[in-house]
């Protein structure tokens, strides 16, 4: 065979192999069949109609005893929230200015709550509920929220007919659903003279910084062009504990006359502030929503009694004190 | 010895400037002692340099350093250990469900390093031995599979540099300011390049039902097996099952040893540690697309499934807590993004919106990445209020905080997209606020 013959076989045979590559592409190999009860172990996830519910049931007297259990010391023994969320009360509150996020109040399907304590709860041992047992608490946790009678046994078939005060709080009308989708706040590429006025309309309490993050100086970089604030300039103030070693937050309740409605921990005539934080801990609009409340005023979380609106008290004695209550009123 | 302590609008000249303001005023307090003394001890930068210049000789100068290797994994120099991300105080009820911030403050250029990446997790980091890991992928398939990380590390590979930003970034900022620097306003946000393959071909491997299928859900094998819904066109489009993270393999706090990244989209749908795929015709309205990462509007109304997170923009630097030490020149430097594309082109302000000049984007500028902004200022020492307003590929324009209210109202949590404003006091120092 001459050189040039062997080398159109060369090239032939590496076509060939390219080619024969490309056909398997799509075939890797790679991976193995899932068995229906691996499938089984693992696909836990129910869908809003029912789809995915495993056979089972349970009863809110069950529940209950459960829920005493294993989820009051966490929720609060109706679900008015404790260390962790609350999973009841708020119907209605979501139009409002202090909206309140719950099972009752938000949720727009019972199998979501079914679907989400069989997965995640309780918090430190999740997967650890029976499918019965799932029922069950699931049930007792729509009866705090009044959807369910107390004598309700729940089931794959009962379960998805259970119809939330919130079902049809939801819609998909936005923009944000796909990258092409129609953006619903818009803006215009103005250069010049765009603003008649500036005026600043939010800005930090001074000493709420330190009071809260520390000294933020410390977060930059020492030799960088623009040192953390602290380190040219000097703390901004060291106000914090003043006289007596009274926590600035506690002084200011005192100052503006709190104290004689709430206690620390005790209710007065309105809640204990301990008990305002347990309630708010991580929504992260309270600070929005307890600021507008000390604005306005207002009943119904806590029960008839209203509270006057709190408007003498300056805006920036206000922000320090809500941040002090939902830390948990430290002295 | 108050006068002794550098003053706001007033540069040290070097070296003082490298010294902490409690090194200086110390110096100085020798110096004043030693005034007269032909030894000029006190104006040399180390002790031991008799020369009287300003430098001297620094110790690592005159000493062997440690032996090559002495890291077998490097880490940042130990001058670098307030660089980290941290937590805001109060924000959350349970350390195992909870999230730290990556200090956009102290980082260059656009990849964030594996070690600042910010971290939400919500019911703890696992810390998965890969050999045990698996993944799943089932529902409307014609097989459904099981695969090992080898199967995985086998697959075509691609390699895409994408940002992550949680749905809730900037949440605490809709109604007011309520945190004082960029790493709480926006460090809910990072970018990798990302390795691994594209769901797509794991989808096609198993033989999906192209016809029926619509959406489908991944599952994490974290303590709560975060569930989340992804629309089936998005699947197919650029999403990723990644195990790679920066060259390396994902952080344990990333999803190692496997996660989704979804591009453009709030972060929960990116699931870490991700053990299922399940492809369906209908989305699952799990607890994580209803009772949370839904927007509430004004009317009592949730948006549903609001994956995109819109185009924005922050500046880095200067930014709140920071401060200027003299007038004059500074290079002001910041970060934009779209889940819509690339971004076209930034402005900035120096007046609270008044006036706008266009910044210089560095290059590269790619789709759904953070890219970096620069532009030059001279600071006369008057009160300036910072801001920078990015535009993306679609035309879209960046919001005012005012405009994004009008529409959603101050209690929707998610995708606070807004312009934001840094103001910078006659003293130098820089605050986060609202126009
Ligand atoms: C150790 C404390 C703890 C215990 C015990 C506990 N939970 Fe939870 N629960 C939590 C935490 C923390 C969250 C929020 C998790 C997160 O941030 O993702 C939560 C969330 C929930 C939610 C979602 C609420 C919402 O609005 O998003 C439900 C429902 C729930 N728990 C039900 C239960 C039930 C039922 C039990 C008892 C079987 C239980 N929990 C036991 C801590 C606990
Ligand atoms: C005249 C009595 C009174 C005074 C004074 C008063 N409050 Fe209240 N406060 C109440 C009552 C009653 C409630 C419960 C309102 C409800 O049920 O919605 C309440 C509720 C609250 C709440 C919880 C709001 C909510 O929506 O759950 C906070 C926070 C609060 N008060 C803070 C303060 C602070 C701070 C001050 C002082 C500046 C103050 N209050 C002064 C009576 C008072």
């Amino acid at each position: 065979m001459s050189r040039s013959e062997l080398h159109v076989l060369w090239v032939a045979a590496v076509l060939a192999s390219a080619t024969t590559s490309v056909a398997l592409a799509k075939d890797y190999g790679l991976g193995r069949p899932a068995t229906p009860a691996e499938i089984a172990e693992w696909d836990i996830d129910v869908r809003p109609d029912g789809q995915g519910l495993p056979r089972g049931r349970g009863s809110v007297a069950e529940g209950q005893v459960l829920y005493d259990e294993q989820c009051a010391s966490c929720h609060g023994t109706f679900g008015e929230g404790g260390p962790h969320m609350a999973l009841a009360g708020g119907v209605g509150s979501l139009k409002t200015a202090t909206p309140m996020r719950t099972i009752g109040s938000k949720l727009n399907y019972a199998t979501t709550l079914f679907d989400y304590i069989y997965r995640a709860m309780p918090f430190h041992a999740p997967k650890s509920l029976t499918i019965d047992q799932t029922y069950a608490v699931s049930a007792y946790v729509l009866h705090l929220n009044d959807i369910l009678p107390a004598d309700a046994v729940l089931d794959q078939d009962s379960l998805p007919k259970v119809v939330m005060p919130n079902r049809d709080g939801y819609t998909r009308d936005h923009g944000m659903g796909s990258v092409n989708g129609k953006p619903d706040v818009h803006n215009t590429l103005c250069m010049k003279s765009c603003e008649k006025t500036v005026e600043i309309t939010s800005q930090l309490p001074p000493g709420f910084t330190e009071q809260v993050y520390g000294d933020v100086s410390k977060h930059f970089r020492r030799y960088s062009a623009f040192p953390g604030a602290g380190e040219a300039g000097g703390s901004a103030s060291a106000q914090e504990k003043s006289a007596g070693g009274k926590s600035q937050g506690l002084q200011l309740a005192q100052q503006h006359g709190c104290m004689a409605c709430h206690g620390l921990a005790n209710r007065i005539v309105g809640p204990g502030f301990s008990e305002i934080a347990a309630r708010y801990q991580g929504q992260a609009d309270a600070r929005t929503m307890l600021m507008d409340k000390l604005v306005k005023g207002g009943a119904g979380n806590w029960g008839a009694v209203p509270m006057p609106p709190q408007t003498a008290v300056p805006e920036t004695d206000r922000q320090l004190l809500v941040e002090w209550i939902l830390r948990g009123v430290p002295e | 010895m108050k006068d002794k302590q550098p003053k706001p609008g007033r540069i040290i000249p070097v070296p003082e400037n490298f010294l902490s303001p409690a090194d200086i005023s110390r110096r100085r307090a020798l110096k004043a002692l030693l005034a007269g003394s032909a030894a000029a001890v006190s104006g040399a930068a180390f002790s031991g340099d008799e020369s009287g210049g300003k430098l001297g000789v620094p110790p690592w100068s005159k000493s062997l350093g440690k032996p090559v290797g002495a890291n077998p994994y490097g880490l940042p120099s130990e001058f670098e250990r307030h660089v980290i991300r941290r937590e805001s105080p109060g924000l959350t009820t349970s350390p195992h469900s909870s999230v730290v911030f990556t200090p956009l403050q102290n980082l260059f250029g656009i990849i964030t390093p594996n070690g600042l990446h910010f971290e939400r997790d919500h019911g703890g980091r696992p810390d998965i031995d890969p050999s045990q890991h698996r993944l799943m992928i089932n529902g409307l398939v014609r097989q459904p599979k099981i695969y090992t990380m080898d199967d995985l590390l086998r697959f075509p590979s691609v390699s895409r540099i994408h940002f992550i930003e949680c749905g809730a970034n900037t949440a605490m900022e809709w109604a007011n300011v309520s945190v004082p620097t960029v790493q709480y306003t926006h460090g809910m946000l990072s970018c990798a390049e990302w390795t691994g393959v594209m769901l797509s071909t794991l989808l096609d491997d198993c033989g999906f039902d192209r016809k029926r299928a619509k959406y489908i859900l991944a599952e994490g094998a974290d303590a709560p097996s975060l569930t989340r819904t992804v629309p089936i066109e998005m699947a197919l489009d650029d999403v990723m099952v990644a195990y790679g993270q920066n060259g390396e393999m994902l952080r344990p706090e990333n999803g190692y040893p496997l996660r989704l990244l979804v591009p453009g989209v709030q972060g929960v749908s990116s699931v870490k540690w991700l053990r299922r795929i399940e492809v369906g015709d209908q989305p699952w309205n799990t607890r994580e697309e209803s009772l949370h990462y839904s927007d509430l509007m004004p009317d009592g109304m949730s948006r549903q499934y609001t994956w995109i997170q819109e185009c924005k923009s922050v500046i880095t630097s200067p930014s709140g807590g920071q401060k200027l030490l003299d007038k004059g020149y500074y290079q002001i430097t910041g970060l934009a993004w779209s889940g819509r594309g690339r971004i076209k082109r930034v402005d900035v302000s120096t007046d609270g919106g008044r006036n706008w000049r266009t910044a210089e984007l560095q290059d590269p500028i790619l789709p759904k990445a953070l890219t970096r902004f620069r532009i030059d200022w001279h600071w006369n020492g008057e009160p300036a209020l910072l801001q920078s307003r990015a535009v993306d590929e679609t035309g879209y324009v960046q919001p005012k905080m005012r405009q994004l209210r009008e529409v959603r109202g101050t209690r929707s949590i998610y995708h606070n997209n807004a312009i934001q404003t840094w103001k910078v006091d006659p003293s130098g120092d820089v605050h986060n606020v609202q126009v």
